[in-house]
């Protein structure tokens, strides 16, 4: 089992479950537990130092495994990657030109902040809770979409997740300005 | 013969647990099913982390060091775990507040001289688990070669190598470093509570760390970590140390701060004075100097003023772990407390405020970490089954690339063993090696993380920009310790890579550490062969001066008097030699030239009692 653990290099496989978009993630724990018990290094503390490397290895693959497929988003990119797709920083391509200018009046209000103006403050309050459900929305958007692709399996389906995922990551970055921005206030 | 070495060979080796503390270390062991502290020759559980070097490079470690900190505090150190794994730029604010002396020659590692010689932290330290081992060997009556030992969670990779090596130096094979508050919870879980989510307060000497973790049919996982590895118990020390030397100043007009003695006094006078006030609503801190005395009232009210930051310094922390353990303050079901400094009322009450859960206080806060280590080497023993921990790691791992910037290759709060594979690349034409730079930390910028270490890749084969690729794989151990493996990415070749520590000790220098300590031991064991000898020759010398005023000296031949006198002279002679063979020789040789002698007198000795007389 160790052994073949070495040589896994699909996570999905490692937890012998179908590489779905889409999964049960209470399933995932339990079997996550469940190797857990047979291949951490901690059981192999009396074998020779062979066992042992080769526990930690395996070990330390299941982690970065779990870790990634626990994530949806972690998950969706590991699929990307796996189907050739580029996952690099995307910068603000696909970024859609509305929220353009929401970015532009973002910027202004936290210059204001930083210059202490306290009604800036609530602008940007305000926008940021504007973008947490923009980032919902993506979220739900990325949920059908996984469903979509489990079905077909097809590369074309995944343009749209990738699509998805760089605008939620411009999204997450914008509502993090604004939280640090804002943070800075109330101190 | 046959029984004894079935027995020897089916009896697994005894694995012990060390709680290796700054102000306290323990030593425990898993007796049957329950793990139990080993107490010292003394009686004591609690092994006081002082240690102090006499002039012969005699070492006394524990309670009895303690006397000699306020005597000789020019030769004894306490809460040395302090500069574990640190440089010297990172302990100049501890400098203030602790009587370390750091010798000039140190570099990336620190050296503290006690006396005339300079030692560094993980000697140190040894010096310290040496003593909980023999204690654990003469209370198991077997020889102990294997630990699992605790280590703050938060301690970072340079601090865990420091502690690892320690134990080396200590003649240990170090199975395990566990984090201090995944003991206590591993300690706990199996005592009281076996499904949920628990949080441990862990408030020490010097360390803080506050770890979340679920516990689920066994399996004891570390959901998150976050501390300060510069909070504890001893910031309190120190405060009310300051403000009393200032008190005693403007009394007596005398500033003790520089007398060593007169600081360590006072310095248990406070500790004394902060202990009571978890009990009482009031004390009186006492202080008896040089024929002088003062008396200071301090209640728990104005103590808790004064500590209120302190306590408050351990919040932010907490926040920050419930955050990143994903879970709200009411799905917390209980909270352990760890740590002598959470007997104070005030950290009590803020930790129930915070956590919003009254803390569980069953168990001795002093000792549950060691027993948790002993319940960990009985996982990896064999001894307890169907028990895991899974640790997290408390601070992410990156390499510095352009720009100084840091590219976050293992995220804090990962489980451990975690890794992380990169692939480098040739940037220019016939480039034959990579230097990387490995950090640990939060922030985003190299200068801001802490440097691990640096190594080079080297053995490319030159060809074309960005033609070679070199896999390095990152791996975190069960330790939370760093390992760093390459390979050829094109022929898939391992290649070898020297790590150089950025603070630390090399392999190298741990071995020529070891090796030297054995030197030591056996010129320490010659040494004392030739005092014993010494005693003896001295013990047959005087009883022949005394023996020549006797009669029986009298009734000896010229010849035998003679003897008697080259033997004596011979002894003399070879007493000042450093070989004990030679002075045991000689004492032979008397011995033998002083036979009739002592015949004589015991005859005369007969005769005179049959006389009645004496001599």
């Amino acid at each position: 089992m160790r052994y073949f653990f070495l040589v896994v290099t699909d996570y999905f496989a490692a937890f012998e479950i179908p590489r779905h978009l889409a999964i049960d993630t209470k399933d995932l724990e339990r079997r996550y537990y469940a190797l857990s018990r047979t291949l951490h290094p901690d059981l192999f503390a009396r074998r020779s130092e062979a066992e042992r490397e080769n526990a930690q290895a395996a070990m330390a693959i299941l982690n970065d495994a779990r870790r990634t497929l626990s994530d949806p988003v972690a998950r969706a990119l590991y699929v990307l990657k796996q189907e050739g797709f580029d996952i690099a920083e995307q910068g603000t391509r696909d970024v859609p030109p509305e929220l353009l200018e929401e970015v532009f009046d973002l910027n202004i209000a936290l210059d204001e902040v930083a210059d202490g103006d306290s009604d800036a403050a609530t602008q940007v309050m305000a926008a940021r809770s504007r973008f947490e459900i923009m980032c919902s929305e993506i979220d739900a958007a990325l949920t059908t979409q996984f469903a979509v692709w489990d079905a077909s399996q097809l590369h074309a389906d995944l343009q749209e997740i990738r699509a998805l995922l760089n605008r939620r990551k411009y999204v997450t970055n914008l509502i993090q300005r604004a939280t640090q921005a804002t943070e800075h206030v109330s101190d | 013969m046959f029984q004894i070495e079935f027995d020897e060979s089916a009896a697994p080796e005894k694995i012990i647990g060390i709680d290796l503390g700054t102000t306290n270390s323990l030593v425990a062991w898993m007796n049957l099913t329950k793990p139990q502290v080993i107490a010292g020759s003394d009686g004591g559980r609690l092994v006081p982390s002082i240690v102090s070097i006499d002039h012969e490079g005699g070492i006394t470690v524990g309670s009895a060091a303690r006397a000699e900190l306020i005597d000789h505090p020019e030769r004894s150190i306490y809460s040395v775990k302090r500069l574990m794994g640190r440089g010297v730029a990172d302990v100049q604010d501890e400098l203030k507040l602790f009587p370390f002396r750091i010798a000039a020659d140190s570099e990336s590692v620190i050296r503290v001289q006690l006396g005339d010689k300079t030692y560094t932290p993980p000697e140190i330290s040894a010096m310290i688990l040496s003593q909980l081992r023999r204690n654990a060997e003469t209370a198991l009556h077997c020889k102990v070669t294997k630990a699992v030992i605790t280590v703050p969670a938060y301690f970072n990779d340079a601090q865990r190598q420091a502690t690892r090596d320690a134990g080396r130096l200590a003649g240990l094979e170090v199975l395990r470093l566990v984090n201090e508050p995944t003991a206590a919870a591993l300690a706990y879980g199996l005592d009281k509570r076996r499904e949920g989510v628990v949080a441990v307060y862990d408030l020490g000497g010097g360390t803080f760390d506050v770890s979340i973790l679920r516990l689920h049919e066994g399996i004891f996982e570390v959901l998150a970590t976050n501390g300060d590895t510069h909070l504890g118990g001893d910031d309190i020390d120190n405060r009310l140390l300051r403000i009393a030397l200032e008190d005693i100043q403007s009394e007596w007009g005398e500033d003790l701060s520089t007398s060593g003695q007169a600081v360590q006094t006072l310095r248990q006078a406070v500790i004394r004075a902060k202990e009571e006030l978890s009990f009482e609503l009031e004390t009186v801190i006492e202080l008896d100097w040089q024929g002088k005395s003062y008396r200071r009232q301090l209640t728990r009210e104005a103590l808790e003023n004064l500590i209120r930051d302190i306590v408050e310094r351990t919040l932010g922390p907490c926040r920050d772990c419930i955050r990143d353990a994903g879970v709200t303050p009411e799905q917390i079901d209980e909270v352990v407390l760890v740590g002598g400094s959470t007997r104070i009322p005030l950290v009590r009450s803020a930790v129930e405020v915070l956590f919003r859960a009254r803390p569980h206080t069953d168990l001795n806060p002093d000792e549950v970490v060691a027993l948790g280590a002993a319940v960990q080497a009985g996982i990896l023993s064999g001894a307890v089954e169907n028990q895991l921990l899974l640790d997290v790691t408390p601070l992410s791992l990156g390499i510095e690339i352009y720009g100084g910037v840091v590219s976050k290759l293992i995220h804090r709060n990962s489980t451990i063993p975690a890794s992380a594979a990169e692939t480098f690349t040739s940037a220019v034409e016939g480039q034959t090696n990579v230097l990387i730079h490995v950090l640990q930390g939060e922030r985003e910028m190299a200068k801001d993380c802490r440097s691990l270490a640096r190594f080079d890749l080297k053995g490319i084969p030159p060809m074309a920009a960005g033609m070679a690729r070199i896999e390095v794989k990152f791996l975190i151990d069960a330790n939370g310790i760093l390992n760093v493996t390459a390979r050829d990415g094109r022929t898939g070749i391992e290649q070898s890579v020297e790590v150089k520590p950025s603070y630390g000790l090399t392999d190298e220098q741990v071995e020529a550490m070891i090796e030297s300590s054995i030197d030591n031991a056996e010129e320490d064991f010659k040494a004392a062969q030739v005092a014993g000898a010494r005693v003896e020759a001295e013990a047959i010398l005087t009883a022949t001066e005394k023996a020549k005023l006797s009669d029986a000296y009298k009734e000896l031949t010229d010849e035998e008097r003679r003897q008697i006198m080259v033997a004596m002279n011979r002894l003399k002679l070879a007493y000042h030699s450093d070989n004990h063979h030679l002075i045991q020789r000689h004492v032979e040789l008397l011995n033998e030239a002083t036979r009739q002698l002592a015949e004589n007198i015991m005859n005369t000795a007969v005769s005179g009692a049959l006389t009645g007389t004496h001599i």
